[in-house]
């Protein structure tokens, strides 16, 4: 990663959170490159079928909208009251007492005040109160209502798309108003006269028609998990399985593409498949259902459903009893909160059981899919797995609380429960960044490209900072984390922010403790380097 | 500061009127019509405002997880932060509704030697909560003018509220409370500059609408005395739907009476709805048990989706080729 065209760390730290002199209505939107994403190409809208494809880019004049632009967003957001009681109530209830301003880590790391999402709600709620309101619609600016205009729409498009979606803010309302569900009706509605970016409907593309953002094709998943096999072959003198589109698994494992194509969840995808082959699952990846992860959240309800379809239409197809997840962040949201709805029933699946443990997970009777955390920690706290965390004394350890498992889930104390039996060196990091107020990679929601770095480093500071506090007081120099976006976006975060800090697994660090039947004594970590540490940076 | 200049203008004219209207011995209007006229707007206005949320269903569970969801047995339950029933949804209810919860959590976020740092930062929640607190022992104090007898509670609350016994008659403390609470949010309003910079006029209006509500309530009380059978009277009036039509207690009294009554008008109209809309949150009042009940989604529609057979037919070749199983040759 080249941080060369965005500003040394030191410059970017000098944040003033001083507004504008101009009234935010009459502060127009400028798109400073490094602060936002390039458009949707055409022929992925067009592979999906969304509308207006065309070729733009957001810092041109002319956005190419089609005609009747307004009344479509208008009909839209019509639409989305009737359907949505959060976005109704949410336009309704903001008394803007400011709780949520200094929540944000766009506005902790830009200063903007339209990062605020008080402010970033505003930007809809003007429009809202003009058009759908009887104050608005009559006493216009006087009660802060505005007309739709391109220039509206563009920084909805600009600060939408500087939006994680990461709820923290929601945390600290006192009403629970969820930015997360205004921006993405905001995405929705940009989506609707055309206006997204490619970072996000690439991968929705990808997904829809290979299974997974990445758009890997059967053979290569397969590909891919044998090298991955050879690896841990190497390391550990093991030759796991790799069960593949199997009928008849009992368990159908589903994950991140991220993990098995990119470093360093690749050594996180080892260690789930060193875990199953050490107790022995019986399970089975898929190569239709390649991808837990969904960037249909990131685009509009309608799109999650149609690429979360495949998790249960791929159950059901290979006979499988229940689903087990691997580490992901927002692909947790997903399930946790959508896809029963969406996708569900699965009767045709089974209450989830440890075939190992006989543990009933009566949390996802009816969802019937399992964290692997959740599997995981069960093992462990059931004395299931031989474990040597001095394999991991190299390594200083702190836990990153991804946002969707915090905030979606509640998902708190079994990674935690994990990485305390499977390292030495444990360090939290402080109170207000960690748990329900962790803090965002910056880089989540489709805005971990790197045209968009500069926000990103931003957006990222605040979480960037309390992990160099730690490396300060405890030497830590690993940090852990469950979500596949996180692996790409942090490694970028502490290069720049934190030098010397990697990011980590959970079931990476968990693999290089557990001690597998019949290995070789081990030398190196999963990633090849010695397990004595020696070379590994200390302070 | 231009929005903070249109609400005192807004508030200084809702003041003149009625000074106007008992100068102009409108006394019907005053007394009578416009309590009644305001009360019926608010109840009904209150009433559409929380039926038109309802009407618009809750798609998704979408809760804001705040602390452990129930998992693994031996894994402590955060109930209250993340409950997975109803009693612990009632909990959680009760500690935003009755104690501002969430607002307790709030921070300041401020970059000192290059990092930001987090710091305490209870006074919105201290002085939200003593405004809404204080509001409502005053509410339910004035229920002495409203029946007869005094119900004991109305006597001890206010037995309660006067506790010190300062000043004849006795300081209420909830009286005091209030006007600092409702200053104290003012000032803040006004003083911070990034709170001044998304503040909108009905920001500034509802305060300013209570403090002087309270204020010349506070004046009626303690400085410029008003024949308080003439108000009972005429509150007991209104209960009993056969009201009084009373002439000149006072221009303080038509000052408050109207501003109370501007108050409720404009109670459905805002964000004072916030009062009714909390209760429907979808991020609070939802239990974190989305994997344990189905949820459903009354609009849900079919979509578009790839199918595992249209995914076959494209990578068939490639299937056999890496050695993949098939479900048709």
């Amino acid at each position: 990663m080249s941080f060369a065209k965005i500003p040394k760390p030191d410059d970017l730290i000098a944040i003033r959170y001083e507004p504008p002199e101009t009234p935010w209505m009459d502060t127009p939107v400028v798109f400073r490159p490094g602060t936002w994403s390039y458009s949707g190409a055409a022929k992925n809208l067009t592979a999906l079928g969304l509308p207006n494809p065309r070729a733009w880019q957001p810092s041109d004049e002319d956005w190419k909208l089609p005609e009747n632009w307004q009344s479509i967003i208008l009909e839209g957001m019509k639409e989305r009251l009737e359907k949505h009681r959060s976005f109704r109530l949410f336009m309704d209830i903001c008394v803007r007492c400011g709780a949520c301003a200094d929540k944000c880590h766009f506005y902790i790391g830009s200063g903007d005040p339209k990062n605020m999402p008080v402010l970033r709600a505003e930007l809809l709620r003007s429009v809202y109160r003009r058009y759908f309101t009887a104050s608005g619609k009559r006493l216009g600016r006087l009660v802060g209502a505005r007309d739709l205009t391109v220039d509206v729409l563009k920084e909805w498009f600009y600060y939408f798309y500087q939006c994680t979606e990461c709820r923290r803010c929601s945390v600290f309302c006192p009403y629970g108003i969820d930015q997360a569900e205004i921006t993405m009706i905001g995405r929705e509605l940009l989506n609707l006269v055309g206006c997204n970016i490619n970072w996000v409907i690439e991968p929705v593309a990808n997904c829809f028609r290979t299974g997974n953002h990445l758009g890997i094709q059967p053979g290569g998943i397969k590909d891919m998990l044998e090298f991955l096999a050879d690896d841990i072959e190497d390391r550990t003198g093991v030759r796991v399985e790799i069960p593949l589109n199997r009928k008849g698994a009992e368990i159908l494992f589903v994950t991140p593409s991220g993990d098995y194509f990119a470093d360093p969840g690749t050594y996180t995808c080892m260690g789930y498949m060193m875990l199953f082959h050490e107790i022995g699952l019986d399970y089975t990846f898929s190569t239709y259902a390649s991808d837990g992860g969904n960037f249909g959240l990131f685009t509009s309800h309608e799109m999650v459903k149609r690429l979360n379809a495949k998790i249960y239409a791929e159950a059901k197809r290979l006979g499988v009893k229940w689903i087990l997840g691997g580490e992901c962040g927002h692909m947790w949201r997903v399930i946790h909160q959508y896809m029963d709805t969406m996708n569900g029933p699965a009767d045709f699946l089974e209450e989830p059981v440890s075939p190992i443990t006989g543990t009933r997970f009566e949390n996802a009777r009816s969802t019937k899919m399992v964290h692997i955390a959740e599997f995981t920690a069960d093992l462990i706290k059931n004395g299931m797995l031989k474990l040597d965390p001095s394999r991991n004394d190299a390594h200083r350890v702190t836990f990153h609380d991804s946002c969707n498992p915090a905030r979606a889930m509640g998902l708190f104390e079994e990674p935690r429960a994990i990485i305390s039996r499977v390292c030495n060196h444990f360090h939290e990091m402080a109170e207000d960044t960690i748990r329900e107020k962790t803090l965002c990679c910056g880089g989540g929601a489709g805005l971990g490209n790197d045209e968009n770095l500069e926000m990103r480093m931003r957006g990222g500071m605040p979480r960037a900072m309390a992990v160099r506090e730690v490396r300060e007081k405890h030497g830590v120099n690993r940090l852990a984390c469950m979500c596949a976006i996180d692996r790409a976006t942090l490694t970028s975060l502490m290069d720049y922010w934190v030098p010397g800090v990697t990011v980590t697994g959970v079931h990476e660090l968990l693999a290089n403790a557990l001690v597998m039947t019949g290995e070789k004594e081990r030398t190196t970590d999963l990633r090849g380097e010695p397990l004595n540490g020696k070379t590994n940076e200390t302070l | 500061m231009k929005n903070l200049g249109i609400s005192i203008i807004a508030v200084v004219i809702l003041l003149m009127l009625p000074i106007g209207a008992a100068a102009a011995e409108w006394y019907s209007l005053l007394t009578v019509a416009l309590p009644y006229g305001a009360l019926t707007v608010f109840l009904l206005g209150f009433i559409y405002r929380v039926l038109l949320w309802a009407q618009s269903p809750v798609p998704f569970r979408i809760t804001t997880t705040c602390g452990q969801e129930k998992s693994l047995p031996w894994i402590r339950t955060n109930s209250l932060e993340s409950p997975s029933g109803l009693f612990g949804v009632i909990g959680r209810m009760a500690l935003e509704i009755l104690l501002f919860r969430s607002l307790f959590r709030n921070t300041g976020a401020e970059i000192l030697e290059k990092r930001p740092v987090y710091g305490s930062a209870k006074w919105l929640w201290l002085f939200g909560l003593l405004l809404h607190w204080s509001l409502l022992f005053i509410l339910l104090r004035h229920l002495r003018f409203f029946v007869e007898p005094i119900a004991p509670f109305i006597n001890a609350l206010s037995a309660f509220d006067g506790l010190f016994e300062t000043g004849v008659p006795t300081l209420y403390l909830s009286d005091l409370v209030f006007l600092t609470a409702a200053t104290a949010l003012f000032l803040r309003r006004v003083v911070l500059v990034r709170v001044r910079y998304f503040s909108l006029p009905q920001d500034y209006f509802p305060l300013l609408l209570l403090l002087c509500t309270a204020g010349s309530g506070i004046l009626m009380r303690h400085f410029t005395k008003v024949n308080l059978i003439k108000v009972k009277e005429l509150a007991t009036g209104w209960v009993s739907f056969s009201p009084v039509i009373q002439e000149g207690i006072g221009p303080l009294f038509s000052i408050h009476l109207f501003l109370v009554c501007t108050l409720l008008v404009w109670f459905p109209l805002s964000k004072l709805m916030h009062m009714g809309g909390i209760f429907l949150s979808p991020t609070r009042n939802l239990a974190n048990d989305n994997r344990m009940r189905r949820h459903l989604n009354p609009w849900d529609a079919p979509v578009r989706v790839h199918t595992y057979e249209e995914y076959e037919d494209e990578f068939r070749d490639k299937m056999k080729t890496a050695g993949l199983p098939v479900e048709r040759e």
